[in-house]
């Protein structure tokens, strides 16, 4: 039985610099890294390859000593030319020097019809395509010991300037099919696959088979899996489910068909201070320098791996995440503004009509934001506007006041564990006394993971 | 603007660590961020773009949304004091005049307030080592407006002081309060000083002049309570007094506009009214507490038509919208976001329970003609436990899903 959910809450942060619908051609990038700080959870990392080894696309590379059947891989063939280490030794990147032609390792095709669940679970553990499955509660990587009571895919991405998912899984039909059927051995449930109810579906989704498709409609969050998850089927304490993005599925469904780790990817180059905002074809973990140097507009930028809500301020040469598909460049705003706070301007973006009163008089303009912090922390003051960008039957203020003053009951019956970072990223958008919502998010559930 | 810019940053060490000034560095850090939005960028992580709205542009907002009541309030001061001494018959007669005894009255109560209010706050965000909050720009001129023009100025300053610190500060600062804190003040007046701040003799600024031969000063809610106690009806009462100003000072559509005597700013339900509409507009406030305010004033105003046992509460309801601060308490007061309830729910019970708490207050409390500043009190105390049982009901519903 398929669902159709409206939501009328949320906020569309319309930005400019949206990606044309066209595969550019840059240079390919050299270096590709992973990053261990990714995987949100990963707890006791342990590196199995050496500066100076040479890898394929699909040697093991690392393991969580604390759920050591998942292995993480090399996205591509070449050699280990860094091993990077922060502060106390914590692991920051491997990064790996590519070969012009990717090698890959023979990981054997799966034949679904016959595998077992369980020698199912090994081979996707091992073949490095398992970090892609998140359980929630808690955001992290699946444990394969679990069995999700269903499987949650939102096929599109309501996210400021997000890639449109029709466009960046094209020709991938075959291998995202395959992908569904391996998750339906997984669950002991359904399969959900959310699609944007307001548009025509791509074929890709619409033609899926094996799956419960639900529509949803309204601004973002709707395309957010924990909303969806939230409207179809929510998390109560002690149950699991898992989440994977369509790109994930598609990774899974080439390791089916063709026997390989093919972490390749369309990604969307987004932002106002690109010259070409444009998609391009990588691969998983892509150095983004090619793609941005001789790409920009002005000087003085910020580099998002990710959306300009949840993504990660990274360098120039920096790296894209794991679970990113998206780069934005915007401008950096490290700059004073005589009497920002009152000046009337119609530059700026607010959700909030004290500020753009007479916003609604031009809906479709798309705003060039830099990342200025507009104005300093404050005690909470204003109310329900929280509640008005968050699509679901949560009170944002009382569950983050919950986690500030550590009060576990309080954070378990509020709904710590329906969220993660992302479904409240709206709430820290608009918040008029500027917390850092996310990080507080990632705070109460680790007290709650971990008590 | 750079030379401001540049003065800024070259006194910026004194008040950084190891800086002489070191102690005074959030009093430098308000004025620095008041005249320029701070170059703070948004973490690593997170976030990466914020929305252009701060609490001083918010807070700001409703300092605007004040300006109709204060200016009317300044000009009424100055009408009243004619009128009372028999110098003026027409509204706009004297207008010059009127306006500048206005002002002599009004400005000097404003400025003691925010002089005294922003000494405290200064002083409690340099040694508890805060930074200045901007809930005071609004409490600063919430204050001038809820009291009468005759109030003493180290009255006025020692009130918002009390309000500020017991109100306020001892609970954190802005945000952290229970109790509104203008609402706090002028209790706090009530209770300490009631003889400046109750009565018929205090609203109506006469100088040295001498009031026109029968003159009352009595406002409209005192008129009304009297008329129970006669058994007259009220709006005949009304209608019938201080005719020695003019026939119509107590009509109903003079009461709505406000040309009577009472606090500065409280007077004129159409001024209140403009305030809402710009709070509403500019979602500042929320439109459910005032909605459901004025409902619950008129819906108890009903419920008192059916008992009426005296004439007081057989007076129409509507009367209720404009005599005495109801107006202004709701838009203005109820709906300060930090002392209101602060779930979606919780606000239309918080603010209908405002509104039913001051009619019942005005009617059948004998010592507090005016009910809305203890009606807001109160209803502050209450908006927790009203919050407790929404968010309950929210908890429950999560329970009940799992269960099933």
């Amino acid at each position: 039985m398929s669902k159709i959910v409206k939501l009328k809450k949320g906020f569309d942060i319309n930005l400019a610099g949206k990606a044309k619908q066209e595969l550019a051609d840059f240079a390919p990038a050299q270096t590709f890294a992973i990053k261990p700080t990714d995987f949100i959870g990963l707890q006791r990392p342990k590196v199995l390859v050496q500066e100076g080894d040479t890898v394929k696309a699909g040697t093991p590379i690392l393991f969580d000593k604390a759920m050591d059947q998942v292995k993480y891989v090399a996205p591509v063939s070449g050699e280990i030319v860094e091993i990077k280490r922060g502060e106390k030794r914590k692991l920051l990147e491997i990064k790996i020097l590519a070969d012009k032609e990717v090698a890959r390792e023979n990981l054997g095709k799966i034949d679904l019809k016959s595998i077992q669940r369980p020698q199912l679970v090994e081979r996707l553990a091992e073949s490095g395509v398992w970090p892609n499955l998140i359980q929630r509660p808690f955001g992290v990587v699946a444990n394969p010991e679990d069995t999700p009571k269903a499987i949650f895919i939102s096929a599109f991405d309501t996210h400021p300037l997000a890639p449109d998912l029709g466009f960046a899984l094209q020709g991938e039909d075959q291998y995202f099919q395959a992908g569904l059927d391996a998750l339906v051995k997984l669950t002991s449930g359904k399969v959900h696959l959310n699609v944007d109810g307001s548009k025509s579906v791509p074929a890709i989704f619409s033609g899926a088979k094996g799956v419960q498709i639900n529509q949803f409609t309204g601004p973002h969050p709707a395309g957010n899996v924990g909303v969806q998850i939230h409207h179809l089927d929510p998390i109560n304490k002690g149950e699991i489910a898992w989440t994977i993005s369509p790109q994930g599925v598609v990774q899974i469904g080439k390791l089916v068909v063709e026997g390989v780790y093919d972490a390749t990817k369309v990604i969307a180059l987004t932002g106002s201070e690109l010259t070409k905002a444009v998609y391009v074809k990588t691969t998983l973990g892509s150095s983004v320098s090619t793609f941005v140097k001789g790409n920009l507009n002005s000087g003085h930028v910020r580099v998002i791996s990710g959306n300009v809500l949840t993504g990660e301020k990274i360098a120039l040469e920096g790296y894209l995440g794991f679970y990113h598909h998206q780069i934005t460049v915007i401008p950096e705003g490290d700059y004073y503004e005589f009497l920002g706070w009152a000046k009337p301007t119609t530059k700026k973006l607010s959700y909030h009509r004290a500020l753009g009163l007479l916003s609604f008089l031009n809906p479709k303009k798309e705003y060039v934001l830099d990342s200025n912090a507009r104005g300093e922390e404050r005690a909470f003051v204003q109310t329900g506007v929280f509640e008005s960008v968050t699509p679901m039957d949560i009170l944002p203020v009382y569950l983050l006041k919950a986690i500030m003053a550590e009060d576990f009951d309080e954070m378990e019956e509020l709904g710590i564990y329906e969220i993660v970072e992302e479904d409240l990223a709206l709430c820290e958008f608009v918040d008029v006394s500027k917390h850092p919502v996310q990080e507080l998010v990632r705070k109460g559930i680790e007290l709650i993971q971990y008590s | 603007m750079k030379f401001l810019r540049d003065l800024m940053d070259k006194q910026r060490p004194l008040f950084e660590k190891g800086g002489k000034l070191e102690s005074l560095y959030y009093a430098f850090e308000a004025g620095e961020t008041f005249l320029f939005s701070p170059n703070h960028t948004t973490g690593i992580k997170g976030a990466q773009v914020k929305d252009a709205i701060d609490l001083k542009r918010m807070m700001i907002t409703v300092v605007v949304a004040m300006i109709p009541a204060l200016l009317f309030g300044i000009y009424n001061t100055g009408h009243q004091h004619l009128l009372a001494v028999g110098e003026t018959a027409g509204l706009w007669e004297n207008f010059g005049d009127k306006l500048i005894i206005g002002l002599q009255l009004v400005l000097p109560i404003v400025i003691v307030a925010y002089a005294a209010g922003g000494l405290v706050e200064a002083t409690f965000a340099v040694i508890r080592k805060h930074p200045i909050n901007e809930g005071f720009l609004v409490t600063g001129m919430l204050i001038p407006l809820v009291v009468p023009a005759t109030t003493p100025l180290w009255q006025v300053a020692l009130a918002t002081i009390f309000a500020v610190v017991i109100a306020k500060e001892v609970f954190g600062g802005t945000g952290m309060n229970i109790l509104n804190v203008a609402m706090t003040a002028r209790a706090f007046l009530y209770f300490a000083y009631p003889a400046q701040i109750s009565g018929d003799l205090v609203w109506t600024y006469l100088g040295e002049k001498t009031a026109v031969d029968g003159f009352s000063g009595a406002t409209a809610l005192a008129v009304a309570y009297n008329a129970g106690i006669d058994n007259v009806p009220v709006t005949e009462a009304l209608a019938n007094h201080n005719t020695a100003l003019g026939s119509d000072l107590f009509s109903f559509t003079n009461m709505f506009m406000g040309w009577i005597p009472g606090s500065i700013g409280e007077t004129s339900t159409l001024m209140a009214l403009v305030g809402a509409v710009i709070l509403i507009a500019t979602g500042v406030a929320s439109w459910k507490i005032i909605v459901s305010g004025f409902a619950g004033a008129y819906l108890m105003g009903l419920v008192m038509n059916l008992l009426a046992v005296n004439e007081y509460m057989a007076m129409p309801p509507q009367y209720h919208w404009v005599m005495g601060g109801l107006a202004f308490g709701i838009v203005f007061m109820a709906t300060d976001p930090v002392s209101a309830s602060q779930t979606e729910t919780g606000k239309w019970i918080y603010g209908l329970l405002i509104g039913m708490l001051t009619v019942i207050i005005r009617v059948t409390n004998p010592a507090y003609p005016e009910g809305i500043m203890l009606a807001v009190l109160f209803m502050n105390v209450f908006a927790p436990l009203i919050d407790y049982y929404v968010v309950k009901a929210n908890k429950t519903r999560r329970l009940q899903r799992a269960t099933v």
